[in-house]
Protein backbone atom coordinates (compact mmCIF):
# COMPACT_ATOMS: atom_id res chain seq x y z
CA UNK A 1 0.00 0.00 0.00
CA UNK A 2 1.67 3.71 -1.04
CA UNK A 3 0.09 5.98 1.07
CA UNK A 4 0.88 9.97 0.32
CA UNK A 5 0.32 12.23 2.71
CA UNK A 6 -0.02 15.66 2.27
CA UNK A 7 1.27 18.10 5.13
CA UNK A 8 1.34 21.85 5.75
CA UNK A 9 3.56 23.84 7.76
CA UNK A 10 1.30 26.04 10.14
CA UNK A 11 1.41 28.68 12.42
CA UNK A 12 0.88 27.53 15.67
CA UNK A 13 -2.44 27.27 17.67
CA UNK A 14 -1.73 29.60 20.57
CA UNK A 15 -0.44 32.43 18.22
CA UNK A 16 -1.97 36.15 18.46
CA UNK A 17 -2.92 37.48 15.07
CA UNK A 18 -0.77 40.71 14.22
CA UNK A 19 -1.66 42.17 10.83
CA UNK A 20 1.40 43.32 8.55
CA UNK A 21 1.08 46.87 7.48
CA UNK A 22 -0.34 46.19 4.21
CA UNK A 23 -3.71 45.17 5.85
CA UNK A 24 -3.39 41.91 3.70
CA UNK A 25 -1.25 39.35 5.43
CA UNK A 26 -0.81 37.82 9.17
CA UNK A 27 3.08 38.80 9.99
CA UNK A 28 4.23 35.42 11.27
CA UNK A 29 7.91 36.50 11.19
CA UNK A 30 8.56 35.68 15.20
CA UNK A 31 5.94 32.41 15.21
CA UNK A 32 6.43 29.25 15.67
CA UNK A 33 5.66 26.82 13.02
CA UNK A 34 3.92 23.66 13.64
CA UNK A 35 2.52 20.42 11.16
CA UNK A 36 -1.27 21.27 10.78
CA UNK A 37 -2.42 19.15 13.57
CA UNK A 38 -5.19 18.00 11.07
CA UNK A 39 -1.78 16.67 9.16
CA UNK A 40 -0.71 14.65 12.26
CA UNK A 41 -3.78 12.51 12.43
CA UNK A 42 -3.20 11.52 8.64
CA UNK A 43 0.16 10.89 9.50
CA UNK A 44 -0.72 8.97 12.00
CA UNK A 45 -3.33 7.10 10.48
CA UNK A 46 -1.04 6.65 7.27
CA UNK A 47 1.41 4.75 9.68
CA UNK A 48 -1.31 2.73 10.94
CA UNK A 49 -2.42 1.47 7.82
CA UNK A 50 1.66 0.47 7.00
CA UNK A 51 2.13 -1.13 10.45
CA UNK A 52 -0.71 -3.31 9.21
CA UNK A 53 -0.57 -3.98 5.94
CA UNK A 54 2.99 -3.34 4.39
CA UNK A 55 3.64 -0.50 2.49
CA UNK A 56 5.14 2.79 1.90
CA UNK A 57 4.37 6.15 3.24
CA UNK A 58 5.35 9.53 1.63
CA UNK A 59 4.86 12.66 3.10
CA UNK A 60 4.28 15.99 0.38
CA UNK A 61 4.77 19.21 1.19
CA UNK A 62 4.39 22.84 -1.25
CA UNK A 63 5.92 25.95 0.17
CA UNK A 64 9.05 27.51 1.23
CA UNK A 65 12.24 25.53 2.46
CA UNK A 66 11.17 26.17 6.14
CA UNK A 67 8.34 23.62 5.42
CA UNK A 68 10.86 21.13 5.37
CA UNK A 69 11.36 21.41 9.57
CA UNK A 70 7.39 19.98 9.35
CA UNK A 71 8.62 17.64 6.80
CA UNK A 72 11.30 16.36 9.06
CA UNK A 73 9.02 16.06 12.01
CA UNK A 74 6.79 13.66 9.54
CA UNK A 75 9.51 11.92 8.88
CA UNK A 76 10.64 11.35 12.29
CA UNK A 77 6.84 9.95 13.10
CA UNK A 78 7.93 7.57 10.77
CA UNK A 79 6.87 8.62 6.90
CA UNK A 80 9.67 6.85 4.70
CA UNK A 81 10.83 9.70 2.33
CA UNK A 82 9.54 13.23 1.70
CA UNK A 83 8.89 15.44 -1.31
CA UNK A 84 8.91 19.51 -1.22
CA UNK A 85 7.53 21.22 -4.13
CA UNK A 86 9.78 24.33 -3.10
CA UNK A 87 8.59 27.91 -4.02
CA UNK A 88 8.18 30.87 -2.08
CA UNK A 89 5.56 31.83 -4.05
CA UNK A 90 3.24 28.73 -2.49
CA UNK A 91 3.22 30.57 0.67
CA UNK A 92 0.68 33.07 -0.68
CA UNK A 93 -0.72 30.44 -3.03
CA UNK A 94 -4.47 29.95 -2.82
CA UNK A 95 -6.32 26.79 -2.48
CA UNK A 96 -6.79 26.03 -5.81
CA UNK A 97 -2.80 26.28 -7.23
CA UNK A 98 -1.67 24.68 -4.28
CA UNK A 99 -4.23 21.71 -5.32
CA UNK A 100 -2.75 21.51 -8.84
CA UNK A 101 0.72 21.59 -7.59
CA UNK A 102 -0.15 18.44 -5.00
CA UNK A 103 -2.05 16.70 -7.72
CA UNK A 104 0.42 16.84 -9.89
CA UNK A 105 3.14 15.16 -7.53
CA UNK A 106 0.58 12.42 -6.73
CA UNK A 107 -0.14 11.76 -9.83
CA UNK A 108 3.54 10.84 -10.52
CA UNK A 109 3.61 8.85 -7.35
CA UNK A 110 0.72 6.57 -8.33
CA UNK A 111 -0.72 6.16 -5.10
CA UNK A 112 -3.07 3.60 -3.42
CA UNK A 113 -4.41 6.28 -0.59
CA UNK A 114 -3.96 9.96 -0.46
CA UNK A 115 -4.43 11.80 3.23
CA UNK A 116 -4.73 15.33 4.11
CA UNK A 117 -6.13 16.82 7.48
CA UNK A 118 -9.47 18.12 6.97
CA UNK A 119 -8.02 21.56 6.74
CA UNK A 120 -4.85 23.71 7.34
CA UNK A 121 -5.64 26.14 10.12
CA UNK A 122 -5.19 29.29 9.38
CA UNK A 123 -6.90 29.08 6.12
CA UNK A 124 -9.58 27.12 7.24
CA UNK A 125 -10.71 26.63 3.84
CA UNK A 126 -10.64 22.60 3.35
CA UNK A 127 -10.53 23.22 -0.59
CA UNK A 128 -7.19 21.29 -1.43
CA UNK A 129 -8.38 18.11 -0.73
CA UNK A 130 -10.94 18.20 -3.36
CA UNK A 131 -8.96 19.78 -5.92
CA UNK A 132 -6.29 16.93 -5.43
CA UNK A 133 -9.52 14.28 -5.74
CA UNK A 134 -10.95 16.00 -8.75
CA UNK A 135 -7.50 16.46 -11.13
CA UNK A 136 -6.98 13.28 -10.24
CA UNK A 137 -10.02 11.58 -10.55
CA UNK A 138 -10.65 10.05 -7.66
CA UNK A 139 -13.43 9.71 -4.95
CA UNK A 140 -13.26 11.54 -2.07
CA UNK A 141 -14.31 11.41 2.27
CA UNK A 142 -13.68 14.70 3.61
CA UNK A 143 -13.75 15.03 7.82
CA UNK A 144 -13.28 11.28 9.13
CA UNK A 145 -13.08 9.97 12.65
CA UNK A 146 -12.85 6.16 11.79
CA UNK A 147 -10.73 4.35 8.59
CA UNK A 148 -10.79 0.92 7.83
CA UNK A 149 -8.91 -0.36 4.52
CA UNK A 150 -10.11 -3.68 2.97
CA UNK A 151 -8.31 -4.87 0.11
CA UNK A 152 -9.22 -2.01 -2.67
CA UNK A 153 -12.22 -0.67 -0.36
CA UNK A 154 -12.38 1.60 2.27
CA UNK A 155 -14.49 2.18 4.65
CA UNK A 156 -14.72 6.01 6.74
CA UNK A 157 -17.13 7.49 9.31
CA UNK A 158 -17.59 10.90 9.74
CA UNK A 159 -19.80 13.05 12.04
CA UNK A 160 -22.48 15.30 10.47
CA UNK A 161 -25.07 17.23 11.99
CA UNK A 162 -25.95 15.02 15.03
CA UNK A 163 -25.41 11.94 13.18
CA UNK A 164 -22.59 9.82 11.91
CA UNK A 165 -22.69 9.16 7.73
CA UNK A 166 -20.94 5.59 6.83
CA UNK A 167 -19.26 6.40 3.53
CA UNK A 168 -17.96 3.16 1.16
CA UNK A 169 -15.73 3.57 -1.69
CA UNK A 170 -12.85 2.29 -3.51
CA UNK A 171 -8.98 2.89 -3.26
CA UNK A 172 -7.35 5.33 -4.34
CA UNK A 173 -9.15 8.23 -3.12
CA UNK A 174 -8.78 10.85 -1.26
CA UNK A 175 -9.44 10.76 2.39
CA UNK A 176 -9.23 14.01 4.83
CA UNK A 177 -9.17 13.21 8.72
CA UNK A 178 -10.59 14.78 11.54
CA UNK A 179 -9.89 14.60 15.30
CA UNK A 180 -10.44 11.70 16.62
CA UNK A 181 -9.26 9.47 14.04
CA UNK A 182 -6.38 8.51 16.15
CA UNK A 183 -3.88 9.63 18.61
CA UNK A 184 -0.77 10.91 16.62
CA UNK A 185 2.53 9.25 18.32
CA UNK A 186 5.43 11.74 19.57
CA UNK A 187 8.37 10.99 17.54
CA UNK A 188 10.90 8.63 19.81
CA UNK A 189 14.70 9.58 19.89
CA UNK A 190 15.41 7.02 17.76
CA UNK A 191 12.75 8.57 15.37
CA UNK A 192 14.53 11.73 15.32
CA UNK A 193 17.68 10.05 14.82
CA UNK A 194 16.52 8.39 11.74
CA UNK A 195 15.01 10.74 10.15
CA UNK A 196 18.03 12.87 9.80
CA UNK A 197 19.17 10.38 7.61
CA UNK A 198 15.62 10.13 5.21
CA UNK A 199 15.51 12.08 1.91
CA UNK A 200 13.65 15.15 1.59
CA UNK A 201 13.56 15.28 -2.55
CA UNK A 202 13.50 19.11 -3.29
CA UNK A 203 11.44 19.76 -6.41
CA UNK A 204 11.11 23.47 -8.15
CA UNK A 205 7.60 24.50 -8.85
CA UNK A 206 8.89 25.26 -12.62
CA UNK A 207 9.95 21.43 -13.12
CA UNK A 208 6.19 20.67 -12.56
CA UNK A 209 4.88 21.52 -16.29
CA UNK A 210 2.14 23.50 -15.04
CA UNK A 211 0.85 25.89 -16.94
CA UNK A 212 0.22 29.94 -15.84
CA UNK A 213 -3.49 28.91 -15.94
CA UNK A 214 -3.08 26.34 -13.51
CA UNK A 215 -1.00 28.61 -11.74
CA UNK A 216 -3.67 31.79 -11.87
CA UNK A 217 -4.90 32.69 -8.62
CA UNK A 218 -8.59 31.97 -8.44
CA UNK A 219 -8.92 34.18 -5.00
CA UNK A 220 -7.54 37.50 -3.73
CA UNK A 221 -7.03 38.59 -0.30
CA UNK A 222 -8.47 42.44 0.14
CA UNK A 223 -7.70 43.29 3.57
CA UNK A 224 -7.61 40.86 6.59
CA UNK A 225 -9.07 42.75 10.07
CA UNK A 226 -9.24 41.78 13.86
CA UNK A 227 -12.68 40.78 14.34
CA UNK A 228 -14.64 43.69 15.98
CA UNK A 229 -13.44 44.18 19.88
CA UNK A 230 -16.65 43.46 21.89
CA UNK A 231 -17.93 46.16 24.31
CA UNK A 232 -17.39 45.26 27.95
CA UNK A 233 -19.29 43.28 29.81
CA UNK A 234 -21.06 43.31 33.36
CA UNK A 235 -19.86 40.94 35.94
CA UNK A 236 -22.09 40.56 38.77
CA UNK A 237 -20.77 39.50 41.94
CA UNK A 238 -22.22 38.22 45.16
CA UNK A 239 -24.38 35.39 46.63
CA UNK A 240 -25.41 32.76 43.80
CA UNK A 241 -29.41 33.32 45.56
CA UNK A 242 -28.75 37.04 43.79
CA UNK A 243 -26.29 36.72 40.48
CA UNK A 244 -28.41 33.84 39.30
CA UNK A 245 -31.77 35.87 39.31
CA UNK A 246 -30.20 38.62 37.73
CA UNK A 247 -28.65 36.92 35.11
CA UNK A 248 -31.67 35.19 34.07
CA UNK A 249 -33.40 38.71 34.20
CA UNK A 250 -30.41 40.11 31.85
CA UNK A 251 -30.73 37.48 29.70
CA UNK A 252 -35.04 37.23 29.75
CA UNK A 253 -35.14 41.01 29.25
CA UNK A 254 -32.01 42.87 28.10
CA UNK A 255 -31.08 40.56 25.59
CA UNK A 256 -34.41 38.30 25.01
CA UNK A 257 -33.21 35.24 24.37
CA UNK A 258 -34.78 33.56 26.95
CA UNK B 1 -22.96 35.62 -19.65
CA UNK B 2 -23.30 34.67 -16.47
CA UNK B 3 -26.26 35.81 -14.29
CA UNK B 4 -28.07 35.36 -11.10
CA UNK B 5 -26.97 32.87 -8.26
CA UNK B 6 -27.44 29.26 -8.10
CA UNK B 7 -28.17 28.06 -4.40
CA UNK B 8 -27.69 24.24 -3.78
CA UNK B 9 -30.86 23.29 -1.09
CA UNK B 10 -29.66 19.94 1.54
CA UNK B 11 -32.58 17.91 2.86
CA UNK B 12 -32.13 15.39 5.27
CA UNK B 13 -35.10 12.86 5.50
CA UNK B 14 -37.17 14.57 3.07
CA UNK B 15 -36.77 17.74 5.05
CA UNK B 16 -35.37 21.26 3.76
CA UNK B 17 -32.40 22.05 5.82
CA UNK B 18 -32.67 25.62 7.75
CA UNK B 19 -29.30 26.54 7.04
CA UNK B 20 -30.15 26.01 2.73
CA UNK B 21 -33.09 28.73 3.39
CA UNK B 22 -31.08 31.11 5.24
CA UNK B 23 -28.60 30.72 2.02
CA UNK B 24 -31.82 31.73 -0.36
CA UNK B 25 -32.59 34.61 1.73
CA UNK B 26 -29.12 36.01 1.20
CA UNK B 27 -29.13 34.79 -2.42
CA UNK B 28 -32.04 37.03 -2.86
CA UNK B 29 -30.87 39.77 -1.03
CA UNK B 30 -27.51 39.86 -3.35
CA UNK B 31 -29.71 39.25 -6.59
CA UNK B 32 -32.12 42.30 -5.66
CA UNK B 33 -29.19 44.13 -5.81
CA UNK B 34 -28.01 43.37 -9.49
CA UNK B 35 -31.98 42.25 -11.17
CA UNK B 36 -30.93 38.59 -11.45
CA UNK B 37 -32.56 35.76 -10.62
CA UNK B 38 -32.00 33.14 -8.21
CA UNK B 39 -32.13 29.40 -8.80
CA UNK B 40 -32.68 26.68 -6.29
CA UNK B 41 -30.65 23.05 -7.53
CA UNK B 42 -31.26 19.73 -5.05
CA UNK B 43 -31.43 16.30 -5.19
CA UNK B 44 -34.65 14.55 -5.15
CA UNK B 45 -38.41 15.09 -7.08
CA UNK B 46 -41.66 15.69 -5.77
CA UNK B 47 -42.48 19.23 -3.99
CA UNK B 48 -39.63 19.94 -1.26
CA UNK B 49 -40.68 20.33 1.90
CA UNK B 50 -40.50 24.15 1.83
CA UNK B 51 -41.86 26.00 -0.90
CA UNK B 52 -38.49 27.32 -2.08
CA UNK B 53 -40.14 30.69 -3.97
CA UNK B 54 -41.24 31.89 -0.49
CA UNK B 55 -37.14 32.27 0.51
CA UNK B 56 -36.32 33.76 -2.94
CA UNK B 57 -36.09 30.85 -5.36
CA UNK B 58 -37.64 32.01 -8.88
CA UNK B 59 -37.02 28.74 -10.07
CA UNK B 60 -36.34 25.30 -8.43
CA UNK B 61 -34.05 22.52 -10.23
CA UNK B 62 -34.81 19.10 -9.01
CA UNK B 63 -31.88 16.19 -9.86
CA UNK B 64 -33.87 13.30 -10.58
CA UNK B 65 -31.03 9.89 -10.67
CA UNK B 66 -31.45 6.64 -8.76
CA UNK B 67 -27.28 7.64 -7.61
CA UNK B 68 -28.30 10.78 -6.13
CA UNK B 69 -30.60 8.37 -3.05
CA UNK B 70 -27.68 8.36 -1.35
CA UNK B 71 -25.41 11.31 -0.91
CA UNK B 72 -21.91 11.05 -2.54
CA UNK B 73 -19.46 13.92 -3.31
CA UNK B 74 -19.42 12.69 -6.89
CA UNK B 75 -23.09 12.33 -7.76
CA UNK B 76 -24.15 15.34 -6.08
CA UNK B 77 -21.19 17.10 -8.01
CA UNK B 78 -22.16 15.68 -10.94
CA UNK B 79 -25.72 17.38 -11.12
CA UNK B 80 -25.03 20.67 -9.69
CA UNK B 81 -22.82 21.31 -11.88
CA UNK B 82 -24.55 20.20 -14.79
CA UNK B 83 -27.34 22.20 -13.29
CA UNK B 84 -24.84 25.21 -13.53
CA UNK B 85 -23.82 24.52 -17.38
CA UNK B 86 -27.38 25.22 -17.67
CA UNK B 87 -28.29 28.33 -15.56
CA UNK B 88 -24.66 30.31 -16.26
CA UNK B 89 -24.76 31.58 -12.67
CA UNK B 90 -22.50 34.27 -11.68
CA UNK B 91 -22.13 32.96 -8.33
CA UNK B 92 -22.93 29.36 -6.91
CA UNK B 93 -23.66 29.22 -2.65
CA UNK B 94 -24.79 26.46 0.19
CA UNK B 95 -24.16 26.38 3.57
CA UNK B 96 -21.18 25.63 5.17
CA UNK B 97 -23.00 22.65 6.81
CA UNK B 98 -21.29 18.99 6.71
CA UNK B 99 -22.56 18.35 3.30
CA UNK B 100 -21.54 21.72 2.47
CA UNK B 101 -18.22 22.09 3.17
CA UNK B 102 -17.54 18.43 1.41
CA UNK B 103 -19.49 19.08 -1.90
CA UNK B 104 -18.59 22.75 -3.10
CA UNK B 105 -15.27 22.35 -2.90
CA UNK B 106 -15.19 19.69 -5.54
CA UNK B 107 -17.86 21.58 -7.14
CA UNK B 108 -15.22 24.64 -7.29
CA UNK B 109 -12.72 22.53 -8.31
CA UNK B 110 -14.33 20.74 -10.99
CA UNK B 111 -15.63 24.09 -12.40
CA UNK B 112 -11.55 25.43 -12.24
CA UNK B 113 -12.68 28.11 -10.09
CA UNK B 114 -11.74 29.76 -6.58
CA UNK B 115 -14.11 28.93 -3.36
CA UNK B 116 -14.29 30.47 -0.02
CA UNK B 117 -15.73 28.56 2.82
CA UNK B 118 -17.71 29.85 6.27
CA UNK B 119 -18.23 33.04 4.73
CA UNK B 120 -19.71 35.73 7.66
CA UNK B 121 -20.48 38.39 4.97
CA UNK B 122 -20.98 37.94 1.16
CA UNK B 123 -21.92 41.05 -1.13
CA UNK B 124 -21.67 42.03 -4.94
CA UNK B 125 -19.01 44.68 -5.88
CA UNK B 126 -18.72 47.32 -8.38
CA UNK B 127 -17.80 45.13 -11.21
CA UNK B 128 -20.81 42.19 -10.05
CA UNK B 129 -17.72 40.06 -8.45
CA UNK B 130 -18.64 38.19 -4.94
CA UNK B 131 -16.94 39.31 -2.06
CA UNK B 132 -16.80 37.61 1.01
CA UNK B 133 -15.41 37.94 4.75
CA UNK B 134 -14.73 35.00 6.32
CA UNK B 135 -12.87 33.96 9.39
CA UNK B 136 -8.96 32.80 9.04
CA UNK B 137 -7.03 31.43 11.90
CA UNK B 138 -10.65 30.31 13.55
CA UNK B 139 -11.27 33.59 13.97
CA UNK B 140 -8.80 35.36 15.15
CA UNK B 141 -8.88 37.47 11.87
CA UNK B 142 -11.38 37.85 8.86
CA UNK B 143 -10.19 38.05 5.97
CA UNK B 144 -11.87 39.95 3.29
CA UNK B 145 -11.67 37.86 -0.18
CA UNK B 146 -12.78 38.26 -3.73
CA UNK B 147 -13.49 34.82 -5.98
CA UNK B 148 -12.15 36.55 -9.54
CA UNK B 149 -13.45 33.52 -11.69
CA UNK B 150 -17.02 32.88 -12.86
CA UNK B 151 -18.56 30.89 -11.55
CA UNK B 152 -17.52 32.23 -7.67
CA UNK B 153 -18.61 29.68 -5.47
CA UNK B 154 -18.72 30.28 -1.57
CA UNK B 155 -20.51 28.10 1.90
CA UNK B 156 -21.90 30.44 4.45
CA UNK B 157 -21.69 30.13 7.67
CA UNK B 158 -25.33 28.79 9.47
CA UNK B 159 -27.11 30.87 12.10
CA UNK B 160 -25.41 34.06 10.53
CA UNK B 161 -27.49 35.38 7.42
CA UNK B 162 -30.81 36.07 9.07
CA UNK B 163 -33.32 34.08 7.27
CA UNK B 164 -35.79 36.37 5.58
CA UNK B 165 -39.66 36.26 6.43
CA UNK B 166 -41.49 34.08 3.96
CA UNK B 167 -43.03 36.04 1.42
CA UNK B 168 -46.19 33.73 0.54
CA UNK B 169 -46.71 35.63 -2.65
CA UNK B 170 -44.03 34.60 -5.10
CA UNK B 171 -44.28 31.45 -7.03
CA UNK B 172 -41.13 29.18 -8.82
CA UNK B 173 -41.18 27.42 -11.54
CA UNK B 174 -40.19 23.40 -10.63
CA UNK B 175 -37.92 21.63 -13.39
CA UNK B 176 -37.30 17.97 -12.83
CA UNK B 177 -33.71 17.09 -15.00
CA UNK B 178 -31.79 13.72 -15.36
CA UNK B 179 -28.22 14.25 -14.50
CA UNK B 180 -25.70 12.54 -17.12
CA UNK B 181 -24.06 9.95 -14.32
CA UNK B 182 -23.20 6.37 -14.50
CA UNK B 183 -22.38 4.29 -11.75
CA UNK B 184 -18.73 3.88 -12.68
CA UNK B 185 -18.58 7.65 -11.60
CA UNK B 186 -19.87 6.86 -8.50
CA UNK B 187 -17.29 5.42 -6.15
CA UNK B 188 -17.95 6.54 -2.90
CA UNK B 189 -20.87 6.99 -1.01
CA UNK B 190 -22.89 7.40 2.19
CA UNK B 191 -24.33 3.38 2.86
CA UNK B 192 -25.67 4.29 5.64
CA UNK B 193 -26.60 7.29 8.92
CA UNK B 194 -26.56 6.59 12.55
CA UNK B 195 -28.08 9.01 13.97
CA UNK B 196 -26.52 9.61 17.46
CA UNK B 197 -27.84 9.61 20.90
CA UNK B 198 -25.64 11.66 23.31
CA UNK B 199 -25.76 15.23 21.08
CA UNK B 200 -29.44 16.29 20.58
CA UNK B 201 -28.66 19.62 18.94
CA UNK B 202 -26.03 20.22 16.24
CA UNK B 203 -22.99 22.53 17.89
CA UNK B 204 -22.79 24.44 14.72
CA UNK B 205 -26.38 24.71 14.04
CA UNK B 206 -27.67 25.43 17.88
CA UNK B 207 -29.14 28.81 18.80
CA UNK B 208 -27.54 28.53 22.33
CA UNK B 209 -24.76 26.47 23.56
CA UNK B 210 -23.54 25.72 26.68
CA UNK B 211 -19.90 24.56 27.34
CA UNK B 212 -17.50 22.96 29.47
CA UNK B 213 -14.12 23.21 30.29
CA UNK B 214 -11.65 22.18 32.97
CA UNK B 215 -13.43 24.07 35.95
CA UNK B 216 -15.54 20.79 35.42
CA UNK B 217 -12.92 18.78 36.99
CA UNK B 218 -14.11 15.23 35.23
CA UNK B 219 -16.30 13.50 33.79
CA UNK B 220 -18.90 13.06 36.28
CA UNK B 221 -19.76 16.41 36.09
CA UNK B 222 -20.68 17.09 32.32
CA UNK B 223 -24.62 16.08 33.01
CA UNK B 224 -25.08 19.71 34.99
CA UNK B 225 -23.90 21.15 31.75
CA UNK B 226 -25.99 19.10 29.87
CA UNK B 227 -29.09 19.75 31.73
CA UNK B 228 -28.76 23.43 31.73
CA UNK B 229 -28.22 23.06 27.43
CA UNK B 230 -31.12 20.76 27.61
CA UNK B 231 -33.50 23.56 29.92
CA UNK B 232 -32.57 26.15 26.90
CA UNK B 233 -32.87 23.72 23.76
CA UNK B 234 -29.51 24.13 23.17
CA UNK B 235 -26.13 22.11 22.64
CA UNK B 236 -23.53 20.90 25.09
CA UNK B 237 -19.83 22.17 23.86
CA UNK B 238 -16.07 21.66 25.96
CA UNK B 239 -12.93 23.15 25.69
CA UNK B 240 -9.79 21.48 24.33
CA UNK B 241 -8.51 20.51 27.67
CA UNK B 242 -11.94 18.99 28.53
CA UNK B 243 -11.69 17.05 24.92
CA UNK B 244 -8.08 15.97 26.10
CA UNK B 245 -8.72 15.32 29.34
CA UNK B 246 -11.08 12.40 28.26
CA UNK B 247 -13.87 13.71 29.83
CA UNK B 248 -16.14 14.12 26.67
CA UNK B 249 -16.40 13.76 23.05
CA UNK B 250 -14.01 15.29 20.62
CA UNK B 251 -17.26 15.99 18.49
CA UNK B 252 -18.10 18.88 21.60
CA UNK B 253 -14.90 20.94 21.39
CA UNK B 254 -15.16 24.36 20.49
CA UNK B 255 -11.95 26.41 19.16
CA UNK B 256 -9.23 26.25 17.02
CA UNK B 257 -9.14 22.38 16.68
CA UNK B 258 -12.49 21.89 16.93
CA UNK B 259 -16.02 23.65 15.73
CA UNK B 260 -16.25 27.59 15.40
CA UNK B 261 -19.46 28.35 16.32
CA UNK B 262 -21.56 31.45 16.81
CA UNK B 263 -24.87 30.98 18.50
CA UNK B 264 -27.44 33.77 19.72
CA UNK B 265 -26.07 32.78 23.38
CA UNK B 266 -22.82 31.04 24.73
CA UNK B 267 -22.71 29.98 28.25
CA UNK B 268 -18.93 29.03 29.34
CA UNK B 269 -18.58 27.21 32.35
CA UNK B 270 -15.25 26.64 33.89
CA UNK B 271 -13.58 27.81 30.91
CA UNK B 272 -10.98 30.04 31.47
CA UNK B 273 -10.32 31.59 27.22
CA UNK B 274 -7.29 30.10 26.12
CA UNK B 275 -6.51 32.04 22.76
CA UNK B 276 -7.78 28.63 20.72
CA UNK B 277 -11.00 28.27 22.28
CA UNK B 278 -12.51 32.05 22.31
CA UNK B 279 -11.47 32.12 18.25
CA UNK B 280 -14.01 29.46 18.10
CA UNK B 281 -16.90 31.38 20.02
CA UNK B 282 -16.25 35.05 19.95
CA UNK B 283 -18.48 35.51 17.50
CA UNK B 284 -21.09 34.54 19.43
CA UNK B 285 -24.17 37.32 19.80
CA UNK B 286 -23.88 37.30 24.17
CA UNK B 287 -21.48 35.43 25.74
CA UNK B 288 -22.09 34.54 29.49
CA UNK B 289 -18.93 33.55 31.23
CA UNK B 290 -19.07 31.61 34.89
CA UNK B 291 -16.36 30.83 36.96
CA UNK B 292 -14.31 31.34 40.10
CA UNK B 293 -11.22 33.10 38.62
CA UNK B 294 -12.01 36.62 38.26
CA UNK B 295 -8.96 37.22 36.02
CA UNK B 296 -9.65 34.63 33.52
CA UNK B 297 -9.53 35.70 29.60
CA UNK B 298 -13.14 34.65 29.36
CA UNK B 299 -14.47 37.81 31.19
CA UNK B 300 -13.16 39.89 28.45
CA UNK B 301 -15.20 38.61 26.13
CA UNK B 302 -18.31 38.36 28.20
CA UNK B 303 -21.37 40.34 28.16
CA UNK B 304 -22.53 38.83 31.18
CA UNK B 305 -19.59 37.44 33.71
CA UNK B 306 -20.66 35.34 36.99
CA UNK B 307 -17.16 35.03 39.80
CA UNK B 308 -18.32 31.72 41.03
CA UNK B 309 -18.95 28.24 41.65
CA UNK B 310 -20.03 26.72 38.64
CA UNK B 311 -21.39 23.68 40.50
CA UNK B 312 -23.56 26.11 42.42
CA UNK B 313 -24.30 28.78 39.96
CA UNK B 314 -25.25 26.18 36.57
CA UNK B 315 -27.65 23.96 38.52
CA UNK B 316 -29.47 26.91 39.91
CA UNK B 317 -29.34 28.60 36.58
CA UNK B 318 -30.88 25.60 35.49
CA UNK B 319 -33.53 25.34 38.20
CA UNK B 320 -34.08 29.47 37.44
CA UNK B 321 -34.62 29.26 33.82
CA UNK B 322 -37.21 26.12 34.26
CA UNK B 323 -38.94 28.44 36.65
CA UNK B 324 -39.51 31.36 34.28
CA UNK B 325 -40.34 28.61 31.74
CA UNK B 326 -43.15 27.42 33.82
CA UNK B 327 -44.42 30.74 35.14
Amino acid sequence: MKIVVCVKFVPDTAIKIKISPNGKEIELADVAFVVNPYDEFAVEEALKIKEKLGGEVIVVGAGSEQATTGLRTCLAMGADSAILVRDPSLENADSFVIGTVLARVCRDLHPDLILFGKHAIGVDNGQVPSVVAELLDLPQASVVTKLDIQDTKFRAERDIEGAREIVEGCLPAVITAQKGLNVPRYASLKGIMAAKKKQIAVQALDSLGLSTEDLKPRISTEQITLPPSRPPGKVLKGEVSEVVPQLVKLLHEEAKII
Amino acid sequence: MAQGVLVFIEERDGKVKKTSLEVLSAARKLTNQIQEPVVAVRAGTGEPSVNLAHYGADKVFCAQHELLNAYSTESYCAAITQAARTVQPRIILSAASSMGRDLLPRVAARLGVGLAQDCIEARIVDDKQLECVRPIYAGKAYARVRLLMTPAVATLRPNVFSLGEPDTARNAELTTFTPELNAGQVRAAVRETQVSAGQRVELTEANIIVSGGRGMKGPENFPIVQQLADELGGAMGASRSAVDAGWIGHQHQVGQTGKTVSPTLYIACGISGAIQHLAGMSSSKYIVAINKDPEAPIFNVADYGIVGDLFEVVPALSLAIKNLKSS
